[in-house]
């Protein structure tokens, strides 16, 4: 197990080196001029446009600014944003909580929901319920996010006046200081009455809009999984032997399907780094999502590769995290190969 | 330090509304973006000046709400000496710095605090320059390293500027963000304690409102100033509800979660005017959207040519179908809420066989061309590229053919710029309301060499016109030569000027006294809740 343990972490380096290049490059091939963004239709002249250049070092040829970015990312510094003239990791430290927070309860959302959907529907394969899941199933999978989220807020928000629109907390009613970041934690410690269940409240839209489609994928591929499970012979056995369902069920076929259904799990977490971008736009919810799209609109080059890579990093280690659990889970896998 | 600000805030405001013996009256402003930091002078965006200078700060002077007139602020008075190049600022006595957790002043504003805001952006070997970044974007773009020579001290209540020629507009200029007045004497201790940049971070400033608390993109805190000079703010606690979105926002509003919001969607622009909560206030826009020709190639050369593209352009269908009636068709190329704003000048007609006409009398026969399409939304010009099909559509009428030209935002500027393209569109917000802000940087020779004379037209009579308004501080004298100078614009039809936007603001109703900033602004000090 340490063995395959060291190889994934081996094969990490690359991975990472390639992962620098990637955001580095990425925003470079955008064209676009960072310094015309920033003076607009005002318009900048040509020796303080080459000063500017000079001040961010954009005016070094492209392998040296390479090199001095992969330095800095050896020593831990992003570098500082253009726009705001602030350090790059202390923005991404400030934002990423609150994407943390949005998906890990999009994530709950999806699994408690999505999971026992799936196992009923394969279960009752065939009945009105199957279908009718399945049917809205795909329909959320097909669902523009944003169109969802402005659905919803229209209706629970504006009409029914039952959820908050947007935003993490009540403005008016409470204040207190994020020290985490994460709103249910803050408001639980900021002992204010009642400031918890707010935080609550502003969650329940945004969860539903980001955790829609991971909840769909899992429902389907839950059904799937249990289905080819409960058609393999240890289950007949099982059923033979006059197990009942709910043993059969829960102890022998779900735990198999579980092995794919976590990977799929794992897979979202990709999905919804990238739904979380429309989502916090939609819900003003300050996340690392909204800050990548402003500032590639901005051509903020520090904030973007900086972003991109701190991002990337998270889904190779959630990655390797799984396949570590996998080679738990499953034996087979660590010695293949 | 952090639990410091809170406890003592909210100390502040616990007792402010005990001592009222009533709830804080709260104002949430539904703000579209995140500012780039806390001090104007270290950038641009109208974000920035919204939850900086327009809360926080003040300034030597600063322009009537709700226009473009220009009053006494931090300077009760000024004097313009017989050569216009020193001006005279008798400053405010009495004002207050505000106190905040981490600096309580021990000292009014003076003279100091004056020279130490422009020291600090003007002379790069100033302690303060290079501190944040050291950009002074503002600064720069208006020409003020080059314009002044020196800000000097006469005493604690006089300031002197120094020009090293005169300047009309420079009373003008000293309303914008940039020119916001810090505190000298907070700079002073944060720069001994070495935490210079704490200056920019915890504004402290002499205006209405004062900085409580910044969540990075999800709300802004502010509380009203107890010592304002002016008078404390009606409103007790000021919000911004950073919300990107703008259908959020208006839902927001409609949900009673904010008060004010800015930029809707023109397709909630009905359905606003309708709700019964809801105040839809609106006021023409500071800006002017145009198509300039480019007067450096053939056959722009030819002013006949401009003026017959000009006849041919069918304005009001633009301003049906572009702006949806939000607009208004400009004929000048400033906007008529600006002084000096010649009404008598008659725009050309909608006439394509005159038009038509005046091409074969120029000998332009078969013209093949470009039109420059933004590829982003503007205040001036809600849908460029729509627009230039409209355009594209006209000039095929009086057998002018076009193709439709786009690049990035930042490669349009700049190609744009250096007069790549044979026509552009674009447009133009105003700073400071002055005439000059919009004539000599749109089109006056200095600007047509590679900057923002697009139309890269020189023409010496209108520039001397320009300039000489530039040198005489007699506010009659200079509308008359501006006056001349748009009749002369019209004649020579550099652009086509297409129209001046209005600006949409849904208020709700329980909101008092609220009005539209012709630069785009929100300035929330002299705004009241009724409760």
């Amino acid at each position: 197990m340490f063995q395959f343990f060291l190889k994934r972490l081996a094969m990490l380096v690359p991975t990472f080196i390639g992962v620098t290049m990637i955001a580095f490059g990425l925003i470079r091939l955008i064209p676009g001029d960072p310094i015309e963004l920033l003076s607009g239709e005002r318009g900048i002249d040509p020796a303080r446009h080459a000063e500017l250049m000079k001040q961010f070092g954009f005016d070094r040829p492209l392998y040296q600014q390479y090199i001095d970015f992969f330095v800095g990312v050896l020593q831990g510094d992003l570098g500082n944003s253009i726009v705001t003239k602030k350090p790059v990791v202390a923005e991404f430290l400030t934002l990423f909580p609150a994407t943390l927070e949005l998906s890990l309860c999009a994530i709950i959302f999806a699994v408690v929901i999505g999971l026992p959907i799936g196992v009923i529907a394969a279960v009752r394969r065939g009945t009105a319920f199957d279908h009718t899941t399945m049917g809205f199933a795909l329909t959320g999978y097909s669902m523009p996010i944003f169109w969802w989220g402005i659905l919803l807020i229209m209706l629970f928000s504006t009409q029914l006046g039952v959820t908050p629109v947007s935003g993490r907390s009540d403005l008016i009613r409470f204040y207190y200081e994020n020290p985490t970041g994460i709103m249910l934690i803050d408001a639980a410690l900021s002992g204010q009455k009642g400031a918890f269940a707010d935080a609550l409240h502003h969650l329940v839209l945004p969860t539903v809009v980001l955790g829609t489609i991971p909840l769909a994928v899992i429902a389907r591929q839950t059904r799937s999984a249990m289905l080819n499970v409960l058609g393999e012979d240890y289950v007949r056995t099982a059923r033979a032997k006059g197990l009942s369902p709910y043993r059969i069920i829960g102890l022998h076929a779900l735990r198999n399907a579980l092995i794919t259904v976590v990977t799929v799990i794992g897979l979202q977490v990709g999905v919804l780094l990238a739904g979380a971008i429309l989502t916090e736009t939609i819900f003003a919810w300050p996340g690392i999502g909204k800050w990548m799209v402003d500032s590639i609109s901005r051509r903020d080059y520090p904030s973007v590769q900086g972003g991109l890579l701190m991002i990337a990093s998270l889904v190779m280690v959630v990655n390797l995290i799984v396949d570590l659990l996998y080679g738990l889970i499953n034996p087979r896998i660590r010695h293949a190969r | 330090m952090k639990r410091a600000i809170l406890a003592a805030s909210i100390g502040i405001l616990a007792s402010l509304a005990l001592a009222n013996g009533s709830e804080a009256k709260t104002l949430v402003y539904c703000s579209e973006g995140s500012p780039e930091g806390f001090n104007p002078s270290l950038y641009t965006a109208g974000t920035t000046f919204d939850a900086s200078s327009r809360q926080i700060y003040n300034r030597l002077v600063e322009f009537e709400r709700g226009t473009t007139k220009i009053i006494p602020a931090l300077a009760e008075s000024w004097d313009v000496s017989d050569d216009g190049t020193t001006y005279t600022f008798h400053l405010r006595k009495g004002v207050k710095f505000q106190t905040t957790s981490a600096f309580t002043p021990t000292r009014d504003f003076n003279a100091d605090d004056v020279v130490f805001s422009f020291e600090r952006q003007r002379d790069p070997n100033h302690p303060y320059h290079q501190v944040s970044g050291g950009q002074y974007e503002y600064f720069q773009s208006m020409d003020m390293p080059n314009l002044i020579k020196e800000v000097k001290k006469v005493d604690d209540h006089t300031v002197q500027f120094i020009l090293n020629q005169p300047e009309a507009p420079f009373i003008a200029n000293l309303g914008m963000d940039f020119a916001s007045i810090m505190s000298a004497e907070y700079a002073d201790q944060m720069s001994k304690a070495g935490t210079p940049d704490q200056v920019d971070l915890n504004p402290v400033g002499t205006g209405p409102f004062q900085l409580v608390a910044y969540q990075k993109d999800a709300v802004i805190r502010y509380k009203a100033n107890p010592d304002y000079w002016a008078g404390k703010a009606a409103i007790d606690d000021l919000i911004f509800a950073i919300t990107p979105d703008a259908s959020v926002r208006w839902q927001k509003l409609q949900a009673g979660e904010c008060h004010v919001m800015p930029y809707p969607n023109p397709a909630d622009l009905d359905a606003m005017s309708k709700n019964a909560d809801i105040n839809l206030l609106q006021q023409e826009g500071l800006n002017v959207g145009y198509l300039a020709f480019n007067t450096e190639k053939a056959p722009y050369t030819d002013k006949r040519v401009r003026q017959a593209l000009n006849m041919a352009v069918n304005k009001q269908a633009i301003i049906d179908v572009v702006f949806q009636g939000a607009g208004k068709a400009a004929k000048n190329p400033i906007p008529p809420t600006i002084w000096s704003y010649n009404d008598a000048v008659q725009d050309y007609p909608y006439d394509p066989a005159k038009a038509k006409a005046l091409l074969a009398e120029a000998g332009v026969t078969s013209l093949k061309t470009n039109i420059w399409a933004m590829p982003v939304q503007r205040p001036y010009n809600p849908n460029a590229r729509r627009m230039a099909e409209l355009v594209q559509a006209d000039w095929a009428k009086v057998g002018v053919e076009a193709e439709i030209v786009s690049f990035e935002w930042g490669e349009y500027l700049k190609r744009s710029k250096l007069g790549e393209h044979e026509t552009v569109l674009l447009g133009w917000t105003g700073d400071n309301g002055d005439p000059d802000n919009f004539l000599y940087v749109l089109l006056g020779c200095e600007a047509a060499k590679d900057s923002a004379n697009r139309a890269r037209w020189c023409h010496k009579p209108f520039d001397d016109l320009l300039v000489a308004a530039k040198r005489t501080a007699d506010v009659a004298e200079r509308t008359r030569l501006y006056e001349e100078a748009q009749v002369i614009f019209k004649d020579e039809a550099p652009w086509i000027t297409v129209a001046h936007s209005v600006v949409f603001k849904p208020v709700r109703k329980e909101v008092k006294n609220f009005k539209i900033d012709p630069f785009g602004g929100h300035v929330f000090y002299g705004v009241d809740i009724a409760e």
